[in-house]
């Protein structure tokens, strides 16, 4: 146990700088990822085949394939069309192209549960396509798949450990390099373990949050104490 | 002498919708005149709802010409129809909101925000008129004590009251009322009932969709029964009530125990 603090001392600061990169690896890819899924989302419910049917064979294509054989495909492959990437944004491209495809399933889903009457309420006040979306559609569909983007937050967090592959020095490869020195592989793994969890625990902890922030419930108070007694009204109204 | 009837608000002639091989409605004329409440009943299937959903163009008619305040909305010649621009729709609808059977607040706002919603975000009204022009409507529905709670903090009562202010706060010519009690308790419905009654009082232009004999009967000035893709028969509430011309009228009038004597 002695050298497990030891090393603790030595090179924790050292994982924590790979941390670091698998952290901006995952922020960044998570938020292109969203708009990208999005954007998806919406071309694949609109009525246009043009727009429809390039995204469904986006979407399969990307989620019929391993993450893994995307990244090395995209970090191989796009140098040789004269596109040079360092391996860190082809690490972001690979992740955000991966992420939309999933994303794209799920806003899909919330924005067609979105309650119908509220959309016909909405179109009836004389609201445009574009502001029924603005107004009503994005920001219900957006907390109600929240826990499910949290889910695929997590896992984005944990597949950029694969970023590694294409030689981003992220966290796992950090812990490779230390192993390389130290042939302590146990240790040195489980001080890898220890961080993802307390990432994606906090993560896990800050989406739960927003989603009960974000949610009107029965359970809630009202935004400001009723200025107005609550006095039973006048004549012959309920 | 007659005297000169008020300019309508609403005319329908022949109007038709069908959804695949069923035709929901099949030539349906109608006026709605400014200031009057005009019900229609009938048996369910009959194409009530249809009726008033192609009226602000959340179903598009197939057929048949629609003018409101003067547009007109649709027009079929010999062998045209055609709808209005979109744009010039979305303004109707601004000018004759709809209250639905089930309420359709926005679930994701306050009381206050779920009546804001249409002069701020559809008519462009700075925020503050938007809130003033609010809290009146509320007001109106006895409902703004309530305007910082969420729908589901409401009953079905509370809820189809923010939604009748929800349309007045669009400052209409004429409100469309999709059964506006038909999910209320029915404690709750004369409630309802009183501030749709009060409107019309006040001179408002109402088109209702309802089942209630009891809500006709107190509050309408024009009856339009409707059945089978038709408006079989429409006339006051005597005419429907008392003296129905048709046979199907007169077999509705009786099963539903609403004759009047």
């Amino acid at each position: 146990m002695s050298v497990f603090w030891s090393e603790l001392q030595e090179y924790f600061p050292f994982l924590l700088k790979g941390a670091e990169v698998t952290l901006q690896l995952s922020i960044i890819s998570m938020a292109l990822g969203m708009i990208l899924g999005f954007l998806a989302a919406v071309g694949r419910l609109s009525g246009r085949k043009i727009i429809r049917w390039p995204l469904e064979a986006y979407v399969e294509i990307w989620r019929d394939t391993p993450l893994i054989v995307q990244l090395l495909l995209i970090y191989f492959s796009l140098p040789e069309l004269g596109i040079v990437l360092s391996a860190f944004w082809a690490g972001v491209l690979g992740l955000t192209l991966n992420l939309s495809a999933y994303l794209s399933e799920v806003y899909r889903a919330a924005i067609l549960a979105v309650d119908q009457g509220q959309k016909a309420a909405a179109v009836s006040l004389g609201m445009s396509p574009l502001q029924v979306y603005r107004r009503l559609i994005i920001p219900q569909a957006f907390v109600a798949c929240l826990p499910t983007q949290g889910g695929y937050f997590i896992a984005l967090l944990k597949d950029c450990s694969l970023v590694s592959f294409i030689s981003v020095n992220e966290l796992l490869r950090h812990a490779t390099i230390i192993i390389s020195n130290t042939f302590d592989s146990m240790n040195t793994y489980l001080m890898v373990a220890i961080i993802y969890f307390l990432m994606s625990f906090t993560s896990a902890r800050c989406v739960s949050y927003l989603e009960r922030k974000l949610t009107p419930s029965r359970n809630r108070k009202p935004k400001i104490k009723p200025t107005i007694s609550e006095m039973p009204q006048g004549g012959s109204i309920i | 002498m007659t005297i000169e009837p008020p300019p309508p608000v609403i005319t329908l002639e022949q109007i038709y919708k069908s959804y695949g091989d069923n035709a929901v409605l099949r030539g349906v004329d109608l006026t709605v005149r400014q200031g009057e409440a005009v019900f229609l009943i009938g048996p369910s299937g009959g194409g009530k709802s249809t009726l008033l959903r192609c009226i602000n163009f959340l179903e598009r008619p197939e057929a048949g010409t629609l003018t409101f305040l003067g547009e007109t909305l649709c027009s079929q010649n010999r062998t045209n129809f055609s709808i209005a621009p979109e744009k010039q729709l979305r303004r109707a609808r601004s000018r004759m909101p709809m209250v639905f059977q089930q309420f359709n607040l926005f679930s994701h706002r306050t009381v206050l925000e779920n009546v804001m919603e249409g002069p701020v975000t559809v008519k462009k009204m700075p925020k503050n008129a938007g809130v003033g022009l609010a809290r009146e409507a509320l007001d109106r529905v006895h409902m703004l004590q309530k305007q910082d709670h969420y729908p589901d903090q409401l009953s079905g009562g509370q809820k189809q009251r923010v939604a009748i202010a929800r349309a007045l706060a669009m400052e209409p010519p004429v409100i469309l009322f999709d059964e506006p009690t038909s999910a209320l308790d029915p404690e709750l419905v004369s409630g309802v009932q009183t501030i749709i009654s009060d409107l019309s009082n006040q001179g408002l232009t109402l088109l209702v969709v309802t089942h209630d004999p009891a809500f006709v009967q107190s509050t309408a000035h024009k009856v339009c029964f409707c059945d089978d893709g038709h408006i079989l028969e429409s006339g006051t509430v005597s005419d429907i009530y008392t003296n129905p011309r048709t046979q199907r009228v007169q077999k509705f009038i009786l099963s539903s125990g609403s004759r009047m004597t």
